[in-house]
């Protein structure tokens, strides 16, 4: 079961790691903003699986705030580009 | 022990949503595809590991938590998707059929 | 064979450093705003495989979701500049990296002077925790043990803030950025159904930092992203008369902290020396009004200027 689960947690790391080419690659802004969004919400799922590795409850916490301020972030990336000119 | 599989096949279901999702991010053509791959790989991809994971905690404050982190991606990432996709349908960035 | 888990801390911690040296070598600055929210979310993990989710909660909600807000907003104000990078002189180069072999030298001299296996200050910290008035080790030492230095940290916000209203003073002329009407009502929508969630969590956050990870750090900067989205939502325009009340709640965790820790002095205590029977009040007052400063400081910083200068009714002439 714990083997199982830190395999999972090493595949979505990975997942994370591949997803940081197109946060390089771009080139529009939406597209480098769109890669971290999903890297936002592999590292909540990586989070839930620690929690229970790790026997840490509190971990939930964290994954919370990751996931309430992950679309804010968003929010304010679509207000700063927009363009005057509307 | 019947449930602990239960959980782990979900997990690893939604693992497996997380790589095609990237696999989607690197892959297809443009940006609009891209929010594609990326919002099935939020909605069923943390769908299902919130799933797993609930069968296996302990407590019900637990289970509401991870119900409550669900809830808020699922919403901020419908929220994202349609705010990214009419951005880049602003934008001029290209975007195949058009 | 390998333990999954090991591999795992060992990939993550490669992968925290090359992400570092890659924002420093991006020419974009897009792409550096979004690996600097990245490299926070790493840290993050990186905390949490330590067992120190105080310090993951608090990478996650500063380093991750306000700094990317702050960045954004920042990047708005110089996106019309040329991004130029004039080349540095040679002597700056040499003396900066002398400075930092200096602060790396330092550093593996602490590690190396360290006693490896020791237990640390835990085993002071676990057995004073009784008297500290709370039963989270790390809310103890923050609010209690080393009082002092939080009350600095609180400070630092402070002064922040006052830089920032004074720098800004007549220098930025662009405008506000707001939603448009393209954007349509989703926002706002969004808004009205997460705004009550944030808020339960964070005072959710700063009520257990008692007695598990969490405190007023981590809470106010929580609430601060009410403050962003209500300004972003434009449900909140800062105007001219709202200064004072800004101010006020600015100070005001620097001063009830201030004065909680002078006024507990005396009869044989010295400042920040809380009475044993009353400990757990005074810190969660402390964290409460530290709280409240920090998310509206952190909210203030996002809106990055006096509210005089932006007064979209009129402005300033």
């Amino acid at each position: 079961m714990t083997l199982a689960l830190s395999i999972i947690a090493l595949v979505l790391l990975a997942s994370i790691l591949a997803g940081l080419v197109p946060v390089l690659r771009g080139p529009q802004p939406a597209e480098r903003m769109l890669a971290a969004q999903l890297l936002g919400t592999a590292a909540v799922a990586i989070l839930l699986i620690l929690s229970l590795l790790m026997e840490m409850p509190v971990l939930l916490d964290v994954a919370l705030v990751f996931a309430l301020l992950a679309a804010i972030t968003l929010i304010c990336f679509v207000v700063v580009t927009r363009r005057e000119d509307h | 022990m019947s449930i602990e599989l239960l959980a782990l096949v979900l997990i690893a279901a939604g693992a497996a949503f997380f790589v095609v999702g990237t696999i989607g991010l690197l892959r297809f053509p443009d940006t609009l595809c891209r929010l594609h791959a990326l919002t099935k790989a939020d909605g069923l991809g943390l769908g299902l590991t919130c799933l797993g994971v609930a069968l296996l905690v302990g407590s019900v404050g637990e289970m509401l938590r991870i119900l409550l982190i669900w809830g808020l991606v699922a919403v901020s990432s419908a929220v994202s998707g349609h705010l990214i996709a009419g951005h880049v349908l602003r934008s001029n960035a290209p975007v195949r059929g058009r | 064979m390998i333990d999954p888990l090991l591999l795992f801390d060992v990939i993550l911690g490669l992968a925290i450093v090359s992400l570092a040296v890659t924002v420093l070598v991006v020419r974009d600055r897009f792409a550096m705003i979004v690996l600097v929210i990245v490299f926070g979310l790493m840290s993050a993990l990186a905390w949490v495989r330590l067992a120190a989710p105080d310090v993951a909660l608090a990478e996650a909600a500063i380093g991750t979701g306000l700094t990317g807000a702050l960045l954004l907003a920042t990047w708005r104000q110089v996106r019309t500049e040329p991004e130029r990078w004039p080349a540095l002189p040679r002597g700056v180069m040499v003396i900066n990296m002398g400075l930092c072999a200096l602060v790396l030298a330092g550093l593996v001299g602490a590690f190396l002077a360290t006693p490896l296996g020791t237990p640390g200050l835990g085993v002071a910290v676990a057995d004073n925790l009784a008297d500290s008035g709370v039963e989270h080790p790390v809310t103890a030492v923050l609010l209690n043990f080393r009082a002092y230095d939080t009350l600095m940290e609180v400070v630092v916000l402070l002064v922040a803030v006052i830089a920032v209203w004074m720098i800004d003073r007549g220098v930025s002329q662009a405008p506000q950025p707001t939603l448009g009407p393209e954007l349509g009502d989703l926002p706002r929508g969004f808004a009205r159904l997460v705004l009550p969630a944030i808020t339960v969590i964070g005072a959710y956050l700063l009520w257990v930092g008692t007695s598990a990870p969490g405190g007023a750090f981590q809470g106010g900067a929580v609430l601060a992203a009410v403050g962003i989205l209500l300004l972003l939502t434009q449900r909140y325009q800062p105007q001219p008369s709202h200064r004072p009340l800004a101010r006020g709640v600015f100070v005001l965790g620097v001063a009830g902290f201030a004065a909680v820790a002078l006024l507990v002095a005396g009869g044989g205590r010295v400042p920040f020396e809380y009475p044993a029977d009353h400990a757990k009040t005074l810190i969660l007052l402390i964290e409460g009004l530290v709280t409240l400063s920090i998310a509206a400081t952190l909210a203030a910083l996002f809106h990055g200027r006096e509210p005089e200068a932006i007064s979209t009714q009129g402005g300033r002439s």
